[in-house]
Order: structure tokens, then sequence, then C-alpha cells
């Protein structure tokens, strides 16, 4: 059996085998392996020239890489977790997202940056933000995020190659999800949504750490005779706007499941795109079972926040009826 | 350890060779002199760029340009941080830096460009070895201490020089950049304008310590202050610097005590926040006369060079004048280039939707 956080392991490796600029760093990547152990014995494998160590300063990892991208590397940085990575969201923003931009083409960078993000683990306060919005609303940068085993392999292997900086967001509680499979492998490019499962009566849309969320609400669903089409994104940026677009024309009822608050969110923006291509073939509103717009919670409360199997059992069960609010939560004002 | 300290740590006072008027300074120095044809080229090029400088401010207020941050008064910074390096070199600039810029012979259109409005960056950085001038402040230094080290792991020779002002010292980045660049030996200098305001806020409102030259000790960054307005002795400072990082001892802070004659830009007032007094005490310091009777005085220069530089100076301010008298070509397309290799789907539907646009204004038209 192959673990998430293995398949992310092999794919740096096979990377920085075929490809001597490829450089991992970032705080306790060395020795350590990584607080996740993603990049467990890579020092002694390639030494600590190819992995290491860095101070620890996340806009100076970011800028440093970026440095070094110009120079000819391709360096994959890991930010610890996702709320350490806010100090580097200037070099992020300013930099790495626009230096193909403002140098007109001349100056590429082709440089990932590894972040583990979302819920799920029982981490305490600052360690599982789900800040993929920030990113994705970035125009210059990928934004890609595995949900299974098998994509976590392929979808690094394609950012180190990729052209372009890519934010790698690595969903914390799938890292040790298992597959059986045998071989590790490309599974396809940037840009296109894979159809997890197929189904007739509703899509759900979701990626990285709500695909297996979705996957088990429609298993709950085919029990009550709902046949759910389950879309796994795989990369936020870009966008496959034909995988979904067809999936809801053919279904006609669409629900997207996402663990970050949703206002502003990139559920937010599905929904909004969904309604712009589908209108005329769907049969209900666009559902959102997203995170609520709080603060990340303490551990012990986070199972509240979290989208769950009886989140989107529950948006499916209102898409069937019709489209007025659920009065069941409107304000005690009646205004909704 | 007292040592090691004591290697790291500037001179007491900034490092001068000439007094206010272009007299040598008496006593021994640190730092080697530079050689007389290398201080030739700075005159000249502070020339050429002093009156790049008035032009640009000039097209500015005629509408050609946005906004223009003029480097008056900081000419042998301006000059000296270039003339230093190699062609191979690579040099971070900001947007106070077009007179280095050109200074470095890139064109003065290319570099005009951020300042114009046309494009973000005129120049190609891989061909000039240049970056694009930042606008964040010390957002830079971190990036030029990452290229310095794969420079250094490429074992190329090559290094990097990164100029920030007095007020992006107080930057986060700008104290990470010494602190990796340190760590990692990277062969880079950081140059450090002290104009004494950041737009308004005077220096001490910027740091306590006793100058920021004494920001490198804490990182272990050799370190060092020089009289910014006396070519001889940033050229010869600057030089010590880049040799120091290119022979492998890593990298070399320096800060240079200069002067902003100009507003912070064309849009800033200065009278609310500094006195004439005080800029009238600078121009007496002004670094072409120093080096002039300077250089006067040894032989090195004649009025026929003098006249020379001032021929050359007025011939690129007029050839600039020309090309920047007509209006930029503009490709509103290119909007959708470059922004990732291949453009995404969205991408593509958007050009699509502002070629139409514009297909129907030209119809109209």
């Amino acid at each position: 059996m192959t673990t998430m956080a293995q398949a992310l392991n092999t794919a740096l490796r096979h990377a920085m085998d075929e490809d001597e600029r490829v450089l991992v760093f970032g705080e306790d990547v060395g020795a350590l392996g990584g607080v996740f152990r993603i990049t467990d014995g890579l020092t002694a494998k390639f030494g600590d020239d190819r992995c290491f160590d860095t101070p620890l300063a996340e806009a100076g990892i970011v800028g440093f890489a970026i440095g070094m991208a110009m120079g000819g590397f391709r360096p994959v940085v890991e930010m610890q977790f996702d709320a350490f990575a806010y100090p580097a969201f200037e070099q992020i923003a300013s930099h790495v997202a626009k230096m193909r931009n403002r140098t007109r083409g001349m100056v590429e960078l082709p440089l990932v940056i590894r972040i583990p993000y979302a819920g799920g683990i029982g981490g305490v306060e600052h360690h599982c933000d789900s800040s993929e919005a920030y990113y994705a609303h970035t125009p210059g940068l990928k934004v890609v995020t595995p949900a299974t085993v098998e994509d976590a392999y392929s979808l690094l292997r394609e950012a180190i190659d990729d052209p372009d900086p890519v934010v790698f967001l690595e969903p914390k509680k799938l890292y040790w999800s298992k597959s059986d499979i045998e071989r590790l492998d490309r599974t396809g490019p940037f840009g296109r949504a894979a159809v997890r499962r197929p189904g007739r009566d509703a899509t759900v849309v979701a990626y990285g750490p709500s695909v297996p969320v979705a996957l088990e609400a429609a298993k709950a669903a085919a029990d009550e005779g709902w046949d759910l089409e389950v879309i796994d994104l795989r990369t936020i940026v870009p966008f496959d706007d034909a995988t979904v677009a067809a999936s809801v024309r053919k279904t006609g009822r669409c629900v997207v499941v996402s663990e970050a608050a949703g206002f502003a969110g990139v559920s937010a923006e599905i929904a909004a795109r969904v309604q712009e291509r589908c209108f005329h073939s769907l049969e209900a509103p666009v559902l959102r079972v997203a995170g609520f717009d709080i603060p990340y919670p303490p551990p012990m409360l986070e199972h509240h926040h979290l989208p769950s199997v009886d989140r989107v059992l529950d948006a499916l069960d209102r898409l069937q009826r019709d489209d007025r609010p659920d009065t069941r939560y409107l304000p005690a004002d009646g205004v909704a | 350890m007292t040592d090691r300290v004591e290697a790291l740590l500037p001179s007491a006072e900034p490092v001068r060779f000439l007094t206010d008027s272009g007299a040598a300074v008496r006593g021994r120095q640190r730092y080697e002199v530079p050689d007389p044809e290398l201080l030739r080229r700075a005159h000249r090029a502070m020339v050429v760029g002093r009156r790049f400088d008035a032009q640009a401010t000039a097209l500015t207020k005629q509408g050609r340009l946005a906004v223009y941050p003029s480097s008056h008064g900081q000419e042998a910074c301006q000059v000296g941080s270039v003339l230093v390096l190699e062609d191979g070199d690579w040099f971070f600039p900001t947007y106070r830096e077009s007179m280095a810029l050109v200074s470095r012979g890139i064109d003065p259109v290319e570099v005009l460009s951020l300042l114009r409005g046309d494009a973000h960056c005129g120049y190609d950085p891989r061909r000039h070895h240049t970056a694009a001038q930042c606008t964040p402040l010390a957002t830079q230094t971190v990036h030029a201490a990452g290229l310095a080290y794969a420079e250094r792991r490429k074992g190329t020779g090559r290094v990097a020089l990164a100029c920030v002002g007095d007020g992006a010292t107080s930057e986060g980045d700008f104290h990470e950049a010494l602190n990796f660049a340190a760590v990692f030996k990277a062969p880079v200098v950081f140059l450090v304008q002290n104009n004494q305001y950041a737009i308004s806020v005077p220096l001490e409102r910027q740091t306590a310590a006793p100058s920021l030259a004494y920001k490198g000790i804490g990182y272990g960054v050799r370190s060092e202050r020089v009289d910014g307005n006396d070519p001889v002795a940033v050229l010869a400072v600057l030089s010590a610097a880049v040799e120091h990082a290119r022979s492998g001892h890593g990298p070399f802070l320096v800060e240079a005590h200069t002067y902003r004659l100009e507003p912070h830009t064309n849009a800033d007032d200065a009278s609310r926040y500094r006195t004439d007094a005080e800029a009238e005490e600078w121009r007496g310091r002004d670094p072409i006369t120093r080096l002039e009777n300077y250089l006067r005085r040894r032989g090195h220069l004649t009025d026929e060079d003098i006249a020379a530089a001032s021929a050359e100076a007025e011939e690129f301010a007029e050839r600039l004048r020309t090309r920047m008298n007509t209006d930029p070509e503009l490709a509103p397309m290119g909007l959708f280039e470059h922004v990732y290799g291949t453009p995404t789907p969205q991408l593509d539907e958007q050009r699509a939707r502002l070629h139409a646009e514009l297909q129907a204004e030209e119809a109209l038209s």
C-alpha cells in the first residue's frame, strides 16, 4: 500500500533523479524530512546541496527561490503549514505570480511552493487554514491540489516540470490515505478535472480534502436512489470549465463542496461559473456546502465546521424540492 | 571572537577619499584608490546621468512620464553601483535606479517604459543581467541573494548587487536577505543609498542603530559605510565589496550617506518635511564637482574632457527628448500574453472578447 505522503516523496525523488536543477528546501526538510516527512530521505540520497534546511523565514525562502529560479534552478520549497505561509504572500503575489508578465515573458519562474493545507487532523490554532482562494485569486499562479494518492504523484511531477510557478496544496488529512496502486505514474496534464464517479441525477464538484467526502456522500445517496456524479477538480487554476459544465448540463443539478469559508471562496467562483454556463440546464439553484465564515475553529470543534456527508446529503435533499431559502435557518426577523 | 566582530564592523566614520571640495583626504585608507581611468568613466557617466535625470523630470512635467523618482544628488552611487560590475554580474535596481540603468548601457527609452506606463519593464533582464526595477521595498534583495547563490553553485564567478534605500532597511525582507546571503555565503553586495528620507520620514524614525551599516553585524555580514557623495570612496568601497563577494567571502553590505536633492517624485512636496538650508548644505558636497576638482588637480581631467562630457550629455538628452516625444505603440492584446507560459482557456476567452471590442471600436472610427 502507498500513502499520499509516500507518493509525494516518490515524486520528489523521481524529479530530482531526472533533473539535477531540481532542489528542495525549506524549514526542517533536511535531516528531519519535514514535519510531515514528505522530504524523508532526500538529503541522505541526494546530498544537502540538493535538499537543505533554510533559516526560518518564509518570505526569505520564497524570495530566495525566485533568485535561484532566475539563476537556472528549479526550486521546490516547502511552507511548513498553510497559515505559516502568509509572511511569503508579498513575494508570491508581487513577484512569483507576476515575474513572467512584468518581464513580458523574458524571465520565467519554474518553481513549486508546497503547502500542507486545510483541516481534519486535530491541529491547534494556525495549522489548518484553507488558503486556496488567496492564491487562486492571484493571476499568474497555478493552484493545484490532489485528492488521490495517484494524483499526488502525478500532479507534483507536472508541477515541477511546469514552466510556471505552482502553488501545490497538499490536503493534510489525506497524507495517510492509501492506495494499492503498484506503479505511480503520470495521470494527465494540468487543467483536466477527473470524474471520480459517473452519475445521472446531480453533480458534486469538489477538490482536495473534500473529494472523499463527496464520494462518501454519493455512496450514501445511492442507497436513497440518487445517482451522483462526483468531479475532482485536481487543478483549481487552470480551471476545467468544460468538464464541470458538461456534467451539470447532463445532470441539471450541482452542489459544490469545499472546506474553506464559503464567502468569496473558490466554491463561490465555481457556483458562479456553473450558473453562467449552465443556467438553462439547471433544475435547481447551485448550492454550496462550505466551511462556515469563521476563523478556523479549535480542534475539538472542527468537526462542526467541516463539510460532512450529512451536509452534502442535506443540500441534495434541497435540490429536489425548490429554490426557496431553507426556512429552518432563517433569522428571527425572517429576512434572508 | 573579538577579531571576527572587528572584521565585520564598518568604519567608525564613513569612508572618505575626498573633502567636500574635492581635495584628497590625508592619511592611510583601508581601501585602494580606484584606477584613474575608472574615475574618468565615472565622471562622464555622472555628467550624462545627471542630464538624463533632469530630462526625465522635464518629460514628467510635459506629461510624457506618469511619474519620475529623481536620483539627482546621488550620482556617485547610481554610477558607482554599475561601474564596479562586470557584464555578466547581476544588478537588482529599485524604481530610483533609472540613472544607474542608463549608466549600465540600457536604452533610456526602455528604462523609462515603467515610468511612462507602457510596460512594467521595457528592457530584457536576461540580456542586460539586470532585474526588472522593483517597486515593493526590499523584496528584490532576497532575489539577489538567491540568484547570487545560484551563480556560486554553478561556479560562474558572477556576483549580484542589490540597491535599497534607507527606508527599505526597515522591511523584513532586507533582514531575511542579509541572513540568507550570509548563511549560504552568497556572493551578493547590498548597497543602501541612505538619502536621509523615506519620502518624508527622516532616518531617525527608521532606526536607532548607530548607522545602517551596523545592520550587517547581526547577520555576520561584512559591512562598511561610505560618503555617498564622494565618487572616489564609493568606487573604492564598492570595488572591494564586489571583490570580497567574488572571491568567495560571502555577502557585503555598504551604506552610502547621500542626499536626494529633488522631492521623492514629481508628485511630492519636500518643503513639507525638510528645509532648503539642508539641501543647500548637501549641494556643497556635489559628487560631480568634487570628482572634477580631484581629477583636474591630478591632471587626469582637462577642460576639453569636461566640455566633451557636457556635449555628450546634451546629445543624450536631445535624443531622448525626440524619441520620447511620440506616443508609444500600445499592444492591448499583449495583456493576455505572458500571464502563463500557455494561456488558460479562460484567458483565451477574455482575449477574444477584448479583440472583438477593439475591432468594433476600429469599425466605428
